[in-house]
């Protein structure tokens, strides 16, 4: 059994996302993702300032045998990126929701909850894999 | 006869076990209509004695030549052990080391590999080489977009190429390029035979390619064209004959801190022309591009006990895993040649290729020395050069090298004409240290009688 | 203790082999000349071959094991057109030599060409492309040439089943077109209304492997063929197991317009620890002006001429591709490939797929027989076939990785695992027609031991292997430190 906050929002590609009080999100992977790829070695960050489309693929994690992209959750702009995990990419598997987010972004429109899932969504959907 | 080691009993045995009476009965999922009983055309098999013999018969029809030839493939001496230790059949009929608790041999050897082409051309980490020189610069050039913080804003790109990168590498760069928005375009030549001076102002390209030796053997001025490209945010690819690095500073040290890419041709380390392949094509450069370093990368590591080994790396780049994201789609590399290298490398160390490198310089200015003064015969670029010089002769250069081998048996160069229509009068040269006093001697003479000089 | 060929230099030695300068005497600019000696390992003669034979040693080989390894063909090559190749007058051949001189070489290219023509029915085969994905590229640029020159600017999809090769798509991205997967369908092969669904205006092509990855032959391959032609589409074949049906079914008949054969699966050219390899690619009479360059033909005077050796343009092939390489591709491997097909002959060949088929069905019943898990039981095996493992991952423990691991205790290289990837815990077997009766069962009984270990006691497996120079590797350490040649360990201990 995966961990699945229940604070938080996911998407059907596996990222969390977290609002945070000046309107940006923080986005992560979520545990059940960590679980999957395995020791994770490499993350290569979005730049500063890029601007993303929801959906659209903001940046990539690579394990010894997989590399997958981590999407943008809303369309939005970066404002900051996890640059920590550029020497210590474990700390992806280690705390996946807490030292090992990826990159906070400010969205263009409101966050809509309907957007995305709620934790009991998300795990529903991890069961059925 | 095809290979096939079963007796009639084991056949039968394995029809027995399957339950089948015959093998067309295994092929009943194919549509009767597309199977062929026979295929019109095809030889009857042949037996060993009589395929070696043809064989030998057609290697040796045509009358050999000595050859003056280079243009990125080079006529050079193979130290015997080269081949026979690269021949073994453990290097030869392995597979792609993907197990690596069974492939430790090739894994290490790829390792030394890589440390000596990062020893000859400066950078900091090298892959286990693709097809040839032309396929490595292609991928350079790739590698230096996906690189390109300006590259990743813009749809379409610009690559600068010095003036004389060999025109046949540019080629391949086009083919493989083509689909991707990107435009590639030469710098003019002066009237040395090396790239102008005078650098374009405007919008700078994603990347410029220097090569040298140039195409003409002329040293270009490396230090100038380096600086350039870091002062306008160009990505600077160096393509070098890497015998020549033997001589001359690596592509790292040229002025301003030198060349992100090294790439070029692996041939002349033990590797026969063969009408030009199999060879390799090396790609070396700074760590902080390894990511898109496209091709097998081999780094050590420990096992489960902590005892040293070998095991292919980076893989979450390649093909086999990131499928249309892959930084290239190439799977092979070309293990025995590298191989051959390796051994060569080993064999000869830095002062062996000292010794042949200056002796193929030697060679060649002993050889234009010799030709020039014959008539209005010239040398048609004046400064430096490593192992090859144009000539200029006094009549179209295809019509006197066509004379030079039918009538004496020497392969005198490469006309240029067909590549640069105004050195039509022109022939590239090179003498490796292959090339004995008696066979200079006899070029000169032969072209003396050609021209009625 | 595993030492490099550096540990053993001893600084400046002088090689035996090399010839000498004479006098040292450089007319080049100090400015341009290397400060310092490169660092390259300095031994004597013997101590070099000692090394790389002992360290070959560490390998496994087809010379020395078995290699069931699914879609790689790894078979015996005859010696015989290994020694052809060898020979000094092909060897000597420089790429820019006159025609005139260059008449032997050009006829094996001429009757090579003209065998891989009849073996697959295209009206037309270009020996350049140096590999498998170098053929691929080429195949696909010359499907994207011909579609912009008869103006059809928005087909820009390439569709290649979810169980390709990790190449098509690879190659497919490229050449600058968009890859969209087709899922399979029980059967095992394409899921033939996704498909047809999938086809559109904006189809370029669907690339395929017939027998597919998946080891089994696309019954309705003729009804696909057709569907994708009627939507404007061409299509693609992918080589990789043409030992399957080589001399019995030809790509051509089956409504393929372009294919890349692996001459160094089917043809004879040992692996080589990763190459080199040749990928000749076959093309339909409508897509023969785009072929790349250069191409052998002959003259009216009966002589072979390369065209385009020199030159950026041929007449036969006006709207040429241009060159994938410096040169003319991998002759050495062409060589191979002509002295095999004169070996066996048509009906040699016909006997190679025959065999390669009977030994995997063989192999497949004998393991289905011992309880291991066809993925596709009811279909027939072609030169390869599938097993999945799940069944004594979940009974036991173990996975697809552990048994191969402990396979080469057994002395056997292990089948390709985990691909294709849509089978849980799988093995993709292809034992090739080469190998002994005896060598087929050795490796049923192995698989059967195995299991029975297993069983028992599961870390036998999991820790596995245990015979071989060095133990699991950890790719974790690997990629971490980048430790990936000699100066840049020497940079990290300082």
């Amino acid at each position: 059994m995966s961990d699945v906050p229940d604070n938080l929002y996911y998407t059907e590609t596996h990222e969390w996302v977290r609002e945070e009080p000046d309107g940006s999100v923080t986005v992560g992977i979520s545990d059940y993702a960590q679980d999957a790829l395995g020791d994770v070695v490499h993350v290569e960050l979005p730049e500063l300032e890029a601007e993303f489309v929801a959906g659209e693929e903001a940046c990539v994690v690579e394990s010894v045998k997989a590399a997958s992209e981590v999407y943008a959750p809303i369309t939005g702009a970066i404002t900051e990126v996890n640059e920590a995990l550029e020497s210590k990419p474990e700390l992806v598997n280690e705390d996946p929701y807490g030292a090992g987010w990826f990159y906070r972004l400010m969205p263009e429109h409101a966050l809509q909850a309907s957007d995305l899932l709620d934790a009991a969504a998300y795990e529903d959907m991890t069961e059925d894999e | 006869m095809p290979y096939i080691p079963h007796t009639k009993t084991c056949v039968e045995t394995m029809l027995a076990n399957i339950g089948e009476q015959e093998i067309d009965a295994l092929f009943d999922e194919i549509p009767p209509t597309l199977q062929l009983s026979h295929i019109e055309g095809l030889p009857e098999g042949q037996d060993e004695l009589d395929v070696l013999r043809d064989f030998a018969e057609i290697a040796n029809r045509d009358p050999k030549l000595i050859c003056f030839a280079g243009a990125g493939s080079y006529d050079h001496h193979i130290p015997a052990a080269v081949w026979d230790v690269t021949g073994r059949g453990e290097f030869m009929t392995s597979y792609t080391p993907y197990q690596g608790e069974a492939s430790q041999g090739t894994l290490q050897l790829l390792y030394e590999y890589q440390s000596m082409m990062c020893a000859l051309t400066g950078q900091d980490v090298s892959n286990a080489s693709v097809y040839d020189g032309g396929t490595a610069l292609a991928e350079a050039v790739l590698m230096a977009i996906r690189s390109s913080p300006r590259a990743r804003r813009a749809k379409r790109f610009e690559v600068l190429a010095a003036s004389g990168v060999h025109p046949h590498y540019l080629a391949a760069v086009n083919t493989c390029v083509s689909g991707q928005g990107i435009t590639l375009r030469s710098l003019a030549m002066n009237d040395d035979g090396v790239t102008r001076q005078d650098l374009p102002d405007g919008e700078p390209p994603i990347a410029l390619i220097v090569q040298q030796p140039n195409v003409f053997g002329r040293l270009e001025d490396v230090d100038a064209l380096s600086r350039w490209a870091k002062a306008h945010g160009v990505m600077l690819i160096a393509v070098v004959n890497p015998m020549s690095l033997a001589l001359l500073k690596t592509p790292a040290d040229w002025g301003d801190g030198g060349a992100d890419i090294v790439c070029g041709d692996g041939q002349p380390f033990g590797v026969p022309m063969a009408s030009g392949g199999p060879t390799h094509g090396f790609i070396t450069c700074r760590k902080s591009l390894v990511r898109q370093l496209p091709g097998r990368i081999v780094g050590r590591t420990e096992d489960h006990q902590g005892r040293t080994g070998f095991v292919l790396t980076l893989q979450a780049r390649e093909q086999h895993i990131r499928r249309a994201k892959a930084t290239s789609n190439i799977c092979t590399n070309q293990g025995l040649l590298v191989t051959a290298s390796t051994l060569y490398l080993s064999i000869m160390g830095a002062s062996g290729i000292r010794e042949i490198a200056a002796r193929c310089h030697e060679n060649t200015r002993q050889l234009t020395r010799a030709l020039c003064g014959l008539g209005d015969v010239e040398r048609r670029f004046a400064g430096p050069v490593f192992h090859e010089d144009v000539i200029r002769l006094p009549r179209p250069a295809s019509d006197v090298s066509a004379a030079l081998a039918r009538d004496w048996g020497i392969f005198a160069g490469i006309p240029l004409g067909s590549w640069y229509p105004e050195l039509d009068d022109c022939l590239l040269v090179c003498a490796t240290e292959k090339r004995t006093d008696s066979e200079i001697e006899h070029y000169r003479h032969a072209l003396r009688e050609v021209l009625g000089a | 203790m595993t030492r490099t060929i550096y540990d053993k230099s001893k600084g400046a030695r002088e090689a035996s082999a090399q010839a000498r300068a004479r006098d040292h005497q450089l007319d080049i600019p100090k400015a341009l000349l290397r400060a310092s000696s490169p660092d390259l390992p300095e031994v004597a003669e013997l101590t070099a071959v000692r090394h790389y034979t002992s360290i070959s040693q560490k390998n496994f080989s087809i010379d020395t094991r078995f290699y069931p390894l699914g879609s790689c063909t790894m078979k015996y090559n005859p010696r015989a057109a290994h020694k052809v190749a060898l020979d000094p007058g092909f060897l000597g051949r420089h790429p820019l030599a006159p025609d005139e001189f260059d008449q032997g070489f050009l006829q094996v290219r001429m009757e090579l060409e003209a065998h891989l023509k009849r073996l697959t029915g295209m009206a037309a085969v270009s020996l350049t492309p140096m590999a498998g994905a170098q053929g691929e590229f080429a195949g696909l640029s010359i499907m994207r040439a011909y579609l912009l020159s008869e103006g059809q600017t928005e087909r820009d999809e390439i569709l290649v089943p979810e169980a390709a090769h990790g190449t098509n798509p690879a190659s497919a991205a490229m050449c600058g077109f968009k890859v969209r997967e087709i899922p399979l369908a029980a059967s095992g092969d394409i899921d033939e209304e996704a498909l047809k669904a999938a086809l559109s205006e904006r189809t370029a092509g669907l690339m395929l492997t017939n027998p597919s990855t998946c080891g089994l032959f696309e019954q309705r391959i003729v009804e696909i063929a057709r569907a994708v032609h009627e939507a404007g589409g061409l299509l693609y074949y992918d080589g990789a197991n043409l030992n399957a049906i080589v001399g019995r079914v030809r790509p051509a008949d089956m409504g393929f317009d372009v294919i890349h054969m692996n001459l160094h699966k089917t043809f004879a050219t040992p692996h080589g620890g990763g190459g080199p390899g040749a990928g000749p690619i076959g093309v339909v009479e409508r897509l023969k002006a785009f072929l790349p360059m250069p191409y052998a033909r002959y003259m009216d005077d009966g002589s072979i001429e390369l065209e385009g050796r020199f030159e950026q343009t041929t007449n036969a092939h006006p709207s040429s591709i241009g060159r994938l390489s410096a040169f003319g591709g991998n002759a050495g491997v062409l060589i191979r490939a002509l002295a095999y097909i004169r070996l066996l002959g048509g009906e040699g060949l016909r006997r190679v797929s025959s065999h390669a088929v009977l030994a995997a069905a063989y192999v497949a019943k004998r393991l289905a027989d011992a309880g291991f898990e066809l993925a596709w039981p009811d279909r027939r095996a072609t030169h390869e076939f599938v097993i999945s493992l799940k069944k004594e991952y979940k009974d036991y423990g173990v996975t697809a990785l552990d048994f191969s691991k402990r396979l080469l205790d057994y002395g056997f290289h292990p089948p390709t695992n985990y691909f294709p990837l849509l089978v849980p815990e799988c093995f993709l077997i292809e034992p090739t027609e080469t190998e002994s009766l005896e060598e087929l069962d050795a490796f049923v009984e192995a698989m059967i031991a195995i299991r029975g270990e297993a069983a028992k006691d599961p870390t036998i497996l999991t820790n596995a292997p245990h015979t071989t120079p060095v133990s699991r590797l950890d790719e974790v350490k690997a990629v971490k430190t980048l430790d990936l040649g000699v100066h840049l360990r020497e940079a990290h201990q300082s």
